[in-house]
């Protein structure tokens, strides 16, 4: 129940909670199965939100993440809770749902000490989340099983506690179920947490140590760090080291989030807060690392930093060769907030000036460019999203490759590419389907389950490159949308893998350069020039369009010469209309990019990129159907 | 419906012409373009500014036309005399439509005499006529000749029935011999206009009306591309999969059996479409247009050019006649071209004709550009490299196929 009382309030001010009065969790669910709508309503359930001031959605902040109905950031809310008498500190963790941002999640897991398993009752636990499941378990929190939308027609309720509990153990009577829409059982999943996720433990005389599970860049105050104090305690004004870089700051600013920021006398043992330093980039305060006191520093920092590594590669070049400096800038700003995108000045002799930029996976690819295009009024076009692959020469020296246009020409000894686990859940009747597709993406069956009688879970390792091309459409369309898909990077493999170049005119269009499995190659080659021959307009003379590996050709098409291109007809005199039509192919003629002597319109370049591959064409024509 | 008009600036209410529009006149031959607005029915493929007697009604009719544009021809020299042009008599008048032969011969006798008493014609004035070969006996060619009428042009379009049909030509193309005999005998030089490229149209049904034609004997022949313009019917029968527009290749390659058949009997391109038995067949008012002479543009929709201002007269013959019967120049907007823009208009129409462009005469920047088209295969290397005189540019026939494509290398 809601803390009646001031005195028992006191009990649990930041800074000064026992950390047996502490419970910290966080909630684990796919996308749409209705973490949101039940985040919010245990923000009015304790009260840190009243009804009226309740916006849908309360904690999802970007346009972006409400419109998707996912969470991008994660933040952490403070909320009060009474349990037999006692008042307890509940600070829910709010964790980013997608593949993309398991590096964050491990973090968010890591502050807490229990997780809520959050399924819809009406479609049952889905690959990301059980990837996620996995997670926590290996991280050691109590999990509470909690069938959502139970008020659905749709829902199942009895059929997925039972999936459940053969997941994680336990009878299938121990699943809460509750709707997040109408409250239904939700003040008896906070008496649950209350009861079954452990206290915090820690020391509060050792030196300050806190662990960064978030940090966001905000437009007024800088970098707002989420922090989880692990042992001893941080104050306002005090001096702080981050462990990884050795940087010291000054804490400006420190509190808890219930959900507005309430500045507090400090954090200890146990307490999750956000702190203020004054940088301005959340590359000076990592998600992962570990915070001490730099008076009394400790010796050892928390497990589990690492740097964010960018997987997955994609040019952006701005449509209009003049927003150029407004995509540097935009995504300069970026920065400031994504400690894991980055990217460098790349230019195409098809798309012109633009950047190279490195992705955590094709969601944040997805994120960060609808992200310029409407925070930043940018149109712009991508290549095809590229893994990083590492190619060793002749000499034994290894080449990284993060544009396959800079794949090295010489002679080559082995490439190794990025390999995946990918976790697939699907209804048993598509089984064949899925083994289908995994195999023509040169996947490796590593393991098969049964969820329940007609649910299955299979293993497969993936080159991800196979992943980032279309692959997540194909499984869909397949699965008529059934399955779900989860990966993580596992190592990599060599593997017999070309570059195949498509040559305009005998010019190569770097823009269109792939590296592919050498099997693939001349489908690729087929499909790209019989494309660019569709859309390339006819030119004066004959233009050869080559798909080539080396200097060998394995496909060619031709673009026939223009015969005709005169308006033949006068207009009785009216020589201002002929002329102005002229201008304007004189205009159409500046916009072209001229590859050798063949002048290609950009929106042929851009039709080219902007359908997926081959295969993403019949997945759309799959879903209209 | 009828072509748009430019978009342009606002024509003054006078017509006044600016002090630009005088420099150089006397260098510039000038001619008087004669509009008739008038046809006996639609085609469906036509865009001109035309009507059918059914469209039109009270102050614009056919019966009062020929005053209506007799005030124009008297307004066009009350401005060529405010601004200081000196008096030039006519080089040329051209009456095209429309179906002028619509009019009655004693209307278009009446206008050609409002010309000549303007502003007199020059000694071998050219004075051509359009006509449609439904609506001409021997006996008003012979008054038209009379009247001082030197050329007829008429509209053959092709000597095929279905092509006609698709058309909606309702003339009977067994009669062409004989307007074209009955012209001669009035002593008018002939011009057959051709159109190729109409849906339905064969490579065979196009030999077939270039050998008509060209049986009859005749000096002149224009053949043109279709080009179906938006708003027409047959736009409208294009867009709903009726009629199936043939491609560009199939234009070029009737394009090039033209002027195989035309090159062989004899006559010779002096435009990209048009050619003529001998200079002296050739239309010396069309080649006005080309090398940017002076041209008073008479009637509703007609378009003028004197010394770099261009303008377009108001599109509806109620609107025409209205404006100038209140005393106002009938035009609805112009523009005064200069720099690039006159440029790149010198260079598109000069490239179209078969004397060509001096090399001389071309921007700096846009010389080195012609060696390039030689090699390409679309300017006559010998005329590029002065090898008659002076460097010109002159288009090969695949140059005249693709003389859009020269003119965007050749502007900078």
């Amino acid at each position: 129940m809601p803390i009646p009382s001031a005195t028992a309030a006191e009990r649990i001010r930041p800074s000064a909670t026992a950390p047996e009065l502490l419970r910290n969790f966080c909630i684990i669910a796919h996308i749409d199965h209705g973490k949101s709508t039940l985040a919010d309503r245990m923000l009015q359930l304790t009260g840190v939100v009243d009804a009226r001031a309740m916006r849908a959605q309360y904690l999802d902040r970007m346009d972006i993440e409400r419109e998707r109905g996912i969470t991008i950031k994660s933040q952490a809310v403070r909320m009060p809770w009474e349990l037999d008498g006692t008042p307890y500190a509940l600070n829910m963790i709010d964790t980013p749902g997608h593949v993309d941002f398991t590096y964050e999640v491990s973090r968010s897991l890591a502050a807490c000490e229990g997780a809520v398993l959050l399924v819809d009752a009406a479609q049952g636990i889905e690959a990301q989340t059980l990837a996620n499941l996995y997670l926590a378990l290996e991280n050691d929190l109590q999990i509470i099983p909690v069938l959502n939308k139970i008020d659905l027609p749709a829902a199942q309720p009895e059929k997925y506690a039972e999936e459940l509990a053969k997941l994680i153990g336990g009878e299938p009577e121990d699943c809460l179920k509750v709707s997040g829409k109408t409250g239904v059982g939700v003040e008896a999943l906070l008496d649950r947490i209350v009861e079954l996720v452990p206290p915090p433990v820690g020391d509060a005389d050792a030196p300050a140590r806190a662990m960064i599970f978030d940090s966001v860049y905000d437009t007024y105050r800088g970098v707002v760090t989420y922090v989880r104090v692990v042992d001893g305690n941080l104050n306002p004004r005090e001096k702080i080291v981050m462990m990884s870089t050795r940087a010291t700051h000054e804490l400006l600013e420190i509190g808890v989030s219930s959900p507005e920021p309430v500045p507090t006398k400090g954090l200890g043992v146990g307490e999750v807060g956000y702190l203020i330093t004054g940088v301005k980039d959340v590359r000076q305060s990592k998600v992962g690392d570990t915070i001490t006191n730099a008076g009394k520093p400790a010796t050892d920092a928390l497990g589990g930093y690492s740097d964010p590594k960018p997987m997955v590669f994609s040019g952006l070049y701005p449509i209009d060769g003049t927003d150029y400096p407004v995509l540097r800038d935009a995504l300069d700003k970026l920065k400031l907030n994504d400690a894991a995108l980055n990217y460098e000045p790349e230019t195409s002799v098809a798309l012109g000036f633009g950047f190279r930029v490195g992705f955590l996976g094709l969601l944040h690819l997805e994120i960060v460019r609808e992200r310029l295009e409407r925070e930043f009024d940018l149109d712009l076009i991508s290549t095809a999203p590229n893994v990083v692959y590492e190619v060793t020469l002749e000499d034994k020296s290894v080449v990284t490759v993060t544009n396959p246009s800079e794949f090295p020409s010489g002679k080559i000894l082995a490439v190794r590419e990025p390999m995946v686990k990918a976790t697939i859940l699907a209804p048993s009747e598509f089984i064949g389907a899925i083994m289908e597709l995994c195999q023509a993406k040169r996947g490796d069956l590593q393991g098969m389950d049964y969820l329940s009688e007609d649910r299955v879970e299979l293993r497969y390792v993936l080159p991800m490159a196979e992943i980032v091309f279309d692959f997540f459409d194909q499984l869909k369309s397949r699965t008529r949308g059934y399955a779900s898909l989860d990966y993580e990077r596992v190592g990599d493999q060599v593997a017999d893998l070309v570059k195949v170049d498509i040559l305009l005119q005998g010019e190569t269009v770097d823009a269109f350069s792939a590296i592919v499995h050498k099997e693939k190659a001349y489908a690729y080659g087929v499909m790209m020039t019989a494309k660019l021959k569709d859309l390339i307009p006819r030119q004066q003379f004959e233009v050869p369009i080559q798909a080539a590996i080396g200097a060998r050709i394995i496909a060619r098409e031709t673009i026939r010469a223009i015969r005709k291109d005169v308006l033949a007809k006068c207009y009785g005199g009216d020589i201002s209309r002929k002329r102005k039509l002229l201008e304007k192919q004189k205009e159409g003629k500046k916009r072209m990019k001229t590859i050798g002597r063949v002048d290609v319109p950009q929106e042929a370049f851009i039709a080219a990129l902007s359908s997926d591959g081959g295969g993403g064409k019949d997945a759309k024509d799959a879903k209209k159907k | 419906m009828s072509p748009a008009l430019p978009d342009g600036d606002p024509a003054p209410a006078d017509g006044a012409l600016p002090p630009s529009a005088v420099e150089g006149a006397q260098d510039r031959a000038f001619g008087v373009y004669l509009h008739v607005p008038f046809c006996a029915v639609r085609c469906g493929y036509c865009d001109f500014n035309t009507y059918t007697a059914t469209e039109l009604g009270g102050g614009a009719s056919l019966a009062e036309y020929a005053a209506t544009a007799l005030a124009e021809v008297a307004l066009a020299d009350r401005v060529l005399r405010a601004a200081g042009v000196p008096p030039r008599q006519g080089a040329t008048v051209f009456i095209g439509g429309g179906t002028p032969t619509l009019l009655p011969v004693a209307d278009l006798v009446r206008l050609l005499d409002g010309v000549r008493t303007t502003w007199g014609l020059a000694p071998g004035a050219e004075v051509t006529t359009e006509a449609n070969p439904d609506s001409v006996t021997p006996d008003g060619l012979a008054r038209l000749a009379a009247a001082g009428v030197t050329r007829v042009s008429f509209g053959m379009q092709s000597a095929v029935p279905h092509v006609l049909r698709t058309l909606e030509r309702t003339h009977d193309p067994d009669r062409i011999p004989d307007v074209v005999r009955w012209a001669r005998d009035a002593g008018l030089r002939v011009s057959l206009d051709l159109i190729y490229g109409t849906p339905g149209e064969s490579l065979d049904d196009w030999r077939r009306s270039l050998e008509a034609a060209l049986a009859t004997g005749v000096d002149h022949v224009s053949a043109y591309a279709l080009v179906v313009e938006p708003g027409t019917r047959m736009a409208v029968q294009v867009r709903r999969g009726e009629l199936t527009l043939p491609d560009e290749d199939d234009q070029a390659t009737k394009y090039e059996l033209a002027d195989d058949l035309l090159t062989a009997a004899g006559l010779h391109w002096y435009e990209v479409s048009n050619w003529a038995r001998t200079p002296a067949d050739a239309s010396r008012h069309n080649l006005g247009y080309w090398r940017g002479d002076d041209w008073w543009g008479i009637g509703p929709g007609a378009h003028s050019h004197v010394g770099g201002v261009r303008w377009w007269n108001v599109k509806h013959p109620r609107a025409y006649a209205d404006r100038l019967g209140r005393g106002l120049s009938p035009a609805a907007g112009r523009e005064v071209v200069d720099g690039g823009t006159a440029e790149l208009e010198r260079v598109m129409l000069g490239v179209r004709i078969a004397e060509g462009l001096l090399v001389d005469d071309l921007p700096v920047a846009a010389r080195p550009a012609v060696a390039g088209l030689v090699a390409d295969g679309l300017v006559d290397p010998r005329a590029a490299l002065g090898g008659d005189g002076p460097r010109r540019v002159v288009l090969t026939r695949r140059g005249r196929l693709l003389a859009d494509a020269v003119v965007r290398a050749l502007v900078v």
